[in-house]
């Protein structure tokens, strides 16, 4: 493949029509959640886009989110976008290995410095000078700081990378941290999620391929055309929600009515991701839709916000009844909701509420 | 509860019909005010099926609500793309698959004609070239 290639240019050599073309540009509307009046920008700059040199490491990580990433699909439209970057450095992917390998990320980091994008998946530790992880020989931290310093816009993936996630879980025995905790003066995207959904991974790299800039962020750092809504805002039950209609155990009508699982610790309300649109293994299907409440991966500090199956907490100890007052009266009322259940999550984190094994029976 | 066979199992009807969460009926409403503009206005609404959040069985209801019109047809660029007029003259269903035959996104178009139907303007100039290409070469001449 030629580097002075356009994207365009690459699509038609392939010997893609331009109404293939069209529907690439349709489709990426779609991955990138955009409206389909977007269509003509993107395939305005589609036409002018460069294959830009990607960097990916990491760090203190179970890899399950590269795991969602190259598990996403099989090869399809998004696959054409992937030919077209030049992923230069993955230590789990890439062939080479030892002193080949980090040879590799030198040569891609002279090369294009300045200009590459660096994806980083996994916190760093920091404690006793970052010792608890090292590739190479090399400490996260060490690596981090070497391999930012020329990097043209960074993007954390996973929560673990955008806020600390599990390692930096209390007590934190490793002095984990986020990449934004280390880093300062770059440009840095977070897709949190525990796994991100894939589809909202490659929709962010391809408005980075597309467009040649990060999306507007929200004020965690997550592009808010994925994280702009709560679950429960986008979430399919809403409407029992609304009713009053919960499910009091997993096996009850309810639960087998498909009513809202607020009652059985569902943190939708409290939680910002796109599971309840873009959804899972295809757009198949996501946590609430299977029957479980979701859990808050892409918040800041969930592992350590209260029992997954304890409700958020509401101002009467019946939520039926107050969540049928907050209907009624309004977004007054629900923003009450909101602010309490704040509170409760700064109280849980404070205290630091085990899940125990009657949690996870439902005891 | 020891044995698989022994778990109570339920079988809903999967075939779509009238939801029981009502998100269908807002979507509905946005392709009716959608047409109003296309009437008044000749402005063509695009609605990506996949930004809505659906429950199992909504977006079957929305199909079968919808109905099948006069028009249906088949583009075969990245995959199958199937565009279908619903009884509705003026709203679309279409539907990109990659060429795995995965649905990647399904949109309702609300337009005279989908977009993907016209002929794009480059690709006439390039059937031009090749009809003429044709027409002087020695098969077309003998033929002739």
């Amino acid at each position: 493949m030629k580097d002075d290639q356009t994207l365009g240019e690459r699509l038609r050599e392939s010997g893609i029509s331009r109404r293939g073309f069209l529907k690439f540009c349709a489709t990426t509307a779609s991955m990138m959640a955009l409206p389909p009046s977007m269509v003509p920008a993107i395939a305005a700059a589609l036409e002018t886009a460069r294959r830009p040199s990607v960097i990916w490491l990491s760090f203190q990580e179970c890899t399950g989110c590269t795991e969602s990433l190259t598990r996403s699909h099989a090869p399809t439209v998004e696959g054409l976008i992937f030919d077209h970057i030049s992923l230069d450095y993955h230590h789990t992917l890439q062939a080479a290995s030892g002193e080949a390998a980090e040879e590799a990320r030198r040569i891609a980091m002279e090369e294009n410095h300045g200009n590459y994008l660096l994806i980083v998946d996994g916190s760093i530790p920091q404690k006793d000078g970052g010792v608890y992880s090292t590739i190479a020989g090399i400490t996260n931290l060490a690596m981090l700081e070497e391999v930012a310093e020329g990097a043209a816009a960074i993007v954390a993936i996973g929560t673990c990378a955008a806020y600390g996630g599990l390692p930096h879980a209390n007590p934190n025995p490793t002095g984990a941290a986020s990449v934004s905790d280390i880093i300062s003066g770059k440009p840095i995207l977070n897709v949190s999620g525990c796994p991100p959904i894939p589809t909202v991974i490659t929709g962010v790299l391809a408005h980075y391929l597309t467009f040649g800039t990060l999306p507007e962020l929200d004020h965690l750092g997550r592009p808010k055309a994925f994280f702009g809504n709560s679950i429960h805002d986008r979430c399919y039950r809403r409407p029992f929600y609304e009713r009053g209609q919960f499910a009091e155990t997993f096996d009850d009508e309810g639960a087998r009515k498909g009513w809202c699982l607020f009652k059985l610790g569902c943190k939708g309300p409290t939680t910002y991701n796109a599971c309840a649109t873009e959804k899972w293994n295809q757009h198949t299907s996501f946590p609430i839709q299977a029957g479980h409440g979701c859990i808050g991966c892409s918040e800041p500090d969930f592992w350590d916000r209260g029992g997954f199956y304890d409700a958020l907490s509401v101002p009467t100890d019946d939520a039926g009844n107050i969540l049928l007052g907050a209907a009624v009266a309004g977004a007054a009322a629900g923003a009450a909701v909101g602010l309490m259940n704040r509170k409760k999550q700064n109280t849980d984190t404070r205290a630091h509420e085990k899940v125990t094994v009657d949690d996870l029976n439902g005891d | 509860m020891s044995r698989l066979q022994d778990i109570p199992i339920q079988v809903l009807d999967g075939q779509g019909g009238q939801s029981e969460t009502g998100n269908v009926a807002p979507v509905l409403h946005e392709i009716r005010h959608a047409l109003a503009r296309l009437a008044s206005t000749g402005e063509s609404t695009s609605i990506d099926l996949s930004a809505i959040p659906f429950a199992p069985g909504d977006e079957a209801a929305l199909f079968g609500l919808l109905g099948q019109g006069e028009v249906s047809a088949v583009v075969n660029a990245l995959g199958e793309t199937r565009i279908e007029e619903t009884t509705y003259p003026g709203v679309w269903l279409v539907t990109h698959r990659s060429p795995q035959e995965t649905v990647l996104s399904t949109q309702i178009e609300i337009t005279r004609t989908p977009s993907l139907l016209s002929t794009p303007a480059e690709d006439l100039s390039d059937a031009l070239d090749a009809l003429d290409h044709y027409l002087s070469s020695p098969t077309a001449q003998e033929s002739a």
